[in-house]
């Protein structure tokens, strides 16, 4: 069946099968391969991406669902070249060993971040506890989410602090 | 990879179109609300069904409010919502408790209370919440609507008395002043199913339990709840003791089976400690004395 929705800002049509799960429509129809695909059972939140400005797990919703809506993918943090304060952030504070985890937890941050710019450390901890890391202990993910909220504007932030 | 069978898809951008829909399509449609207990299902193809209809779209199921002297709270209410609602926590913290510990945030986002309902899972927190406060369900169908109370709503692990053509609309509770609530879960790790969970409400009078509602999830507990527990502290002064004596009739009366989350016996235990840590916590509350 035909399926309309925004992703990142710019409308998008394809035939698909009503079975077609998110995670497999942004990655594998649109090429938008900085969502993960991970576990496959809403467990480890990698897949995680926005549907109307909230962090889903795209593992757990079909494509048609979001079918009107406005999809939000790892992708458009960036502004062209330029890396987001979250992103930097994790360049920052060493946010990622492996890096699988990463795409989740920079949209789950995200949103947090959005609703609320200066969490503390167990308002982060609790926000992307569906969001599982293997490498980092998840002390440096927590430190990158701190440094975005410490510097809103990005690296430039600090100079001008 | 885990893929479902094939399936149509509808929308419905009403209760009347999705009762129509149920209607055209008989007992093989399912409808799918946040999705986050049947596609799991239909991932691993436990569940099977040749029409999905998408209630996601349908205005005016998103409700938290008060109706004379219940709260009345809208099917498609998310977790996420319930857990942040301050009219709820005003009346019923328990609901902050429990939702603290369904899932995980990203979870939460698209699960909803009526979806919980409705899956029955005899693990799920909600439903044992639901029957802890003695709450209504409001199914609606063409023939217009009925109000099942919780306890006649589960009818057994994934059964409910949802029948075909018909669809949760609303759940009710009555509002009773004087009281708390708390929720009690022993999980493996954040966001798992319960080991063992208790809900509960105390309303006190001075220091007697004018009433009680226990609600116990994955010790297969019928109806999630064991009312000779109820029944034995209702009217008792709140003392340790009179909790101890109904934490122990939860333990006696439960019938939890051994599984990859633990001994039966280890879930015993768990359903009378967590009972007891319920009603101790439901109690302060009601004094105002823990929030």
């Amino acid at each position: 069946m035909q399926v309309t929705m925004t992703v990142n800002g710019d409308a998008v049509t394809r035939e698909i099968e009503p079975r077609m799960l998110l995670v497999h429509f942004v990655r594998d129809e649109l090429g938008l391969t900085g969502t993960h695909w991970g576990c496959d059972t809403s467990n480890c939140g990698t897949c995680t991406l926005w549907i109307d400005g909230e962090p889903v797990k795209s593992c757990t919703t079909l494509a048609v669902m979001a079918g009107g809506h406005e999809v939000r993918t790892v992708e458009d943090l960036a502004d062209g070249a330029n890396l987001s304060p979250l992103q930097q952030g994790f360049m920052e504070e060493h946010g990622l060993q492996c890096g699988f985890c990463t795409p989740g937890m920079m949209m789950t941050a995200q949103a947090l971040l959005d609703k609320q710019p200066d969490p503390d450390e167990a308002t982060i901890r609790e926000a992307i506890c569906g969001n599982l890391c293997r490498c980092t202990g998840y002390e440096n993910i927590v430190k990158a989410v701190r440094w975005a909220a410490e510097h809103p504007a990005g690296a430039d932030s600090e100079v001008s602090a | 990879m885990q893929v479902p069978e094939t399936f149509d898809y509808e929308r419905a951008t009403s209760v009347d179109d999705a009762l129509a829909l149920l209607a055209k399509h008989g007992d093989e449609a399912r409808l799918i609300a946040g999705g986050h207990s049947l596609l799991p299902m239909m991932k691993l193809r436990l569940a099977v069904p040749e029409v999905l209809i998408d209630i996601n779209d349908i205005a005016g199921l998103d409700h938290i409010r008060i109706e004379g002297d219940e709260i009345a709270i809208g099917a498609m209410v998310r977790h996420a919502a319930l857990k942040d609602s301050a009219l709820l926590f005003e009346h019923y913290q328990v609901f902050r408790d429990a939702e603290s510990v369904i899932a995980d945030p990203l979870v939460r986002n698209r699960g909803t209370i009526g979806g919980s309902f409705c899956q029955a899972d005899p693990a799920e927190d909600l439903s044992a919440v639901g029957s802890a406060l003695r709450g209504s369900c409001v199914i609606t169908s063409v023939e217009g609507t009925r109000t099942v109370p919780m306890r006649d709503f589960h009818q057994g692990p994934y059964e409910t008395a949802v029948a075909d053509g018909e669809m949760l609309t609303e759940v009710r509770f009555p509002i009773r002043p004087g009281s708390g609530s708390a929720y009690e879960k022993v999980e493996r790790r954040i966001g798992d199913w319960a080991v063992a969970a208790v809900g509960a409400f105390v309303q006190l009078d001075g220091d007697v339990v004018s009433d009680v509602g226990l609600g116990l999830s994955a010790v297969r507990a019928p109806h999630y709840t064991i009312p000779e527990a109820e029944e034995a502290l209702r009217g008792k002064p709140a003392t340790r003791e009179n909790f101890e004596v109904a934490a122990q009739l939860c333990h006696d009366l439960c019938d939890p089976t051994s599984d990859q989350r633990g001994p039966s016996d280890y879930k015993r235990h768990l359903a009378r400690e967590l009972t007891l840590r319920a009603l101790t916590r439901s109690a302060a509350r009601a004094r105002g004395e823990d929030s």
